[in-house]
């Protein structure tokens, strides 16, 4: 087990495109760290470097404290779940999972017992005699996640583990990762695509956009925190709100002034509650355009709403029933905004008394896009 | 439907016709290898033997003279699959490693190097001679079997190289880098994860190669000794040297007999050559 150091890592690749762009993540001993990002902004060329499988262009990685840069693959002792899974075609699962095992020169017996141990773990047991041809694409990913598990190394790494299985049994691998996880204590990195994954598996999220890492922090850092539009955005499903509005100031007391409807005939003030004057950007005056970031559970009906709050009547433009919550959307500042609420909240009306928490708001500078504000804590 | 059958009938008329033209030598070497030769001189030439003898073909296997030797195609056929076995092994073995090294451990300069490797494909055999034989000379293994072997393995590593490059590269990047991860190293990968997915290739390029080498003349005449000769020289040798009567009959059996393994390579591996060209990457 071991720290992982990730200092001004470039990536150019031969053809001359620079894939990441100066990345700086330091996770202690035992730490879980996610990465996530769009399509193509360099998550799987950032494990493929941890793993020593591409070369490092510029910066240091380092284990454990030690500079790793030059250290072949099978030196870093790390364990790896590709994209691609990576099953070797022509060995049966079975040797697949043993295949790592045997040279490192694990005992037969107990590469017996570790084969039956991840194959439960991982509901493979009927499938260790098959070839990776004769398998679908679910059941191939929990081979390559077995091969990993089968080791306990000084550092996992997971890319997008558990994107090609049913809904269910995502949900239990999900759970048995946290709890190998808690009982093993590896440090762990894992690139996921999937909100739920990436909020409770970490200790510690990383948000990349084109090679840059935009914000790094706890899942409750990225998710009220968010230190720009874009991590806003990009965590939480469905996304923050971003409200276009004008910052007011009245008596020392901050306002943001948004219309309200689609036809933004209606103006509201909200009392920005919890936001210090003292702490402002200077940019910040009477009468700048900020964007308000809400999240949609803080949007919420009379029943659920805590803490301190602006009330606020809205048309309901549509009503989008999920289960637990009911999803509307509405117009605020004149762009498409969502609010959560109970599902008997939204009667057949079409407008909703909204209770709107601005506590736990967020201000964002619209030419920037960086965050410029928090409420207090 | 009418038309349909018509132009059916004319398709097959058409390849039986192709397949008679091309048929055709090999039935007038076999009828004649089976003559006498008074019935050679008698009958006509796409005649069917009416009293088949295997005289010729145990004269062409046993006494019939090449040169000054009159030991028939035996010692020079033991030669030829003496020579050519090892040779077809180590240049597919060889152009097997390099493709791999060539795909999946790229290092500077092997784009380069695979170009050059692809214009060795296109120098003539005659090219090479001169050079060759100079070396060999150097290296002390020139007029022996070492020798031929040698040159045919330096020659066919531009084709297997090929051969193996173009397959190897339609195998995954993140298979090698998942055994890099497994901890093996450059041969482990080779051996455990590339070599049991090569099957079709190899036969390609075993095929391939078996053909070059065994039907070779040029470098059999100009680099082997005078007890290393291969087939293909005895033959000529064989065919041209008379005593009296030019014997038809055992030169057409000599002839037959000299490229009788392949012919035999490719009934017995033929669809594989063809599987092997076509196969398409791996899929994991
Ligand atoms: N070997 C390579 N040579 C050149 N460019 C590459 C190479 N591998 C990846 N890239 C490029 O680098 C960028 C990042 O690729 P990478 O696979 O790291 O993305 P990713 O974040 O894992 O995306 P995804 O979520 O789709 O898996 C992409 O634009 C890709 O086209
Ligand atoms: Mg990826």
């Amino acid at each position: 087990m071991a720290s992982l150091g990730i200092h001004n890592i470039r990536k150019v690749y031969p053809n001359g495109v620079e894939v990441l762009k100066g990345i700086n993540l330091d996770i202690a001993d035992g730490e879980f760290l996610i990465l996530v990002g769009g399509s193509g902004c360099g998550k799987s060329t950032l494990l493929n470097m941890i793993a020593g499988l591409e070369t490092v262009t510029e910066g240091e990685i380092s284990i454990g404290g030690k500079r790793v840069n030059d250290l072949p693959p099978k030196d870093r002792d790390i364990a790896m779940v590709f994209q691609s899974y990576a099953l070797y075609p022509s060995m049966s699962v079975r040797q697949n999972i043993a295949f790592g095992l045997s040279l490192r020169k694990v005992p037969k017996a107990e590469q017996e017992a570790t084969i039956a141990r991840v194959a439960k773990l991982l509901q493979i047991e009927p499938l260790l005699d098959r070839k990776p041809a004769q398998l679908s694409g679910g059941q191939r990913q929990r081979v390559a996640m077995g091969r990993a598990l089968a080791r306990e190394p000084q550092i996992f790494l997971f890319d997008e583990p558990l994107s090609n299985l049913d809904a269910k049994l995502r949900v239990e691998m999900r759970s048995e990762i946290k709890l190998l996880h808690k009982r093993l204590g590896i440090t762990t990195v894992y690139v996921t695509h999937d909100q739920i994954e990436a909020m409770t598996l970490g200790d510690k999220i990383a948000v990349m956009k084109d090679g840059v890492v935009q914000q790094f922090g706890t899942p409750d850092e990225i998710y009220n925190r968010p230190v720009n539009t874009f991590v806003a955005g990009f965590m939480g499903s469905p996304p923050m709100n971003l409200i276009p509005a004008t910052l007011s100031i009245n008596d020392g007391k901050l306002y943001a002034e948004i219309t309200v409807g689609p036809t933004a005939a209606k103006r509201v003030q909200l009392p920005l509650v919890g936001f210090e004057m003292s702490r402002l950007h200077e940019r910040m005056v009477d009468g700048a355009p900020v964007l308000l970031g809400l999240r949609p559970e803080h949007l919420t009906d009379t029943g659920r709403s805590k803490g301190a709050a602006a009330n606020l009547t809205v048309p309901i433009d549509l009503a989008e029933p999920t289960g637990a919550d009911t999803l509307i959307f509405i117009t605020l500042g004149g762009v498409r905004c969502i609010a959560r609420l109970h599902p008997a909240a939204v009667a057949a009306h079409d407008e909703v008394d909204l209770v709107v928490d601005t506590s736990a708001a967020v201000l964002f500078d619209p030419s920037t896009q960086n965050a410029v504000a928090f409420a207090a804590d | 439907m009418a038309m349909n059958r018509v132009s059916r009938f004319f398709l097959y008329f058409m390849l039986i016709l192709a397949a008679l033209y091309a048929l055709a030598p090999m039935w007038v070497m076999l009828s004649t290898s089976l003559k006498t030769l008074d019935e050679i001189r008698e009958g006509s030439l796409i005649a069917a033997p009416h009293a088949p003898t295997i005289e010729p073909w145990l004269k062409a296997w046993g006494t019939a003279c090449s040169g000054v030797r009159c030991e028939g195609l035996k010692p020079f056929f033991l030669n030829s699959l003496l020579m050519t076995i090892p040779a077809v092994l180590i240049s597919t073995l060889v152009g097997a490693l390099n493709g791999y090294a060539l795909t999946h451990w790229r290092f500077r300069g092997s784009d380069f190097l695979f170009t050059a490797l692809l214009v060795g494909c296109f120098i003539p055999f005659q090219v090479v001679l001169l050079p060759m034989a100079r070396l060999l000379g150097a290296v002390g293994i020139s007029d022996s079997v070492f020798g031929l072997i040698f040159v045919h393995v330096v020659y066919g590593l531009a084709f297997t190289t090929l051969f193996f490059r173009n397959y190897y590269i339609g195998v995954p990047g993140e298979l090698v880098k998942a055994a890099r991860v497994d901890g093996a190293g450059f041969f482990t990968i080779f051996q455990r994860i590339l070599l049991p997915i090569s099957g079709p290739i190899f036969m390609v390029c075993v095929i391939w190669q078996f053909t070059q080498i065994w039907n070779d003349f040029l470098f059999g005449v100009v680099f082997a000794g005078s007890d290393s000769q291969p087939v293909t020289v005895a033959l000529n040798n064989l065919v041209r040297t008379s005593t009296g009567v030019k014997e038809y009959n055992v030169d057409m059996a000599a002839a037959i007999i000299a490229a009788l393994p392949t012919l035999l390579v490719y009934i017995v591996a033929g669809k594989y050559f063809v599987r092997g060209l076509t196969a398409g990457a791996v899929k994991g």
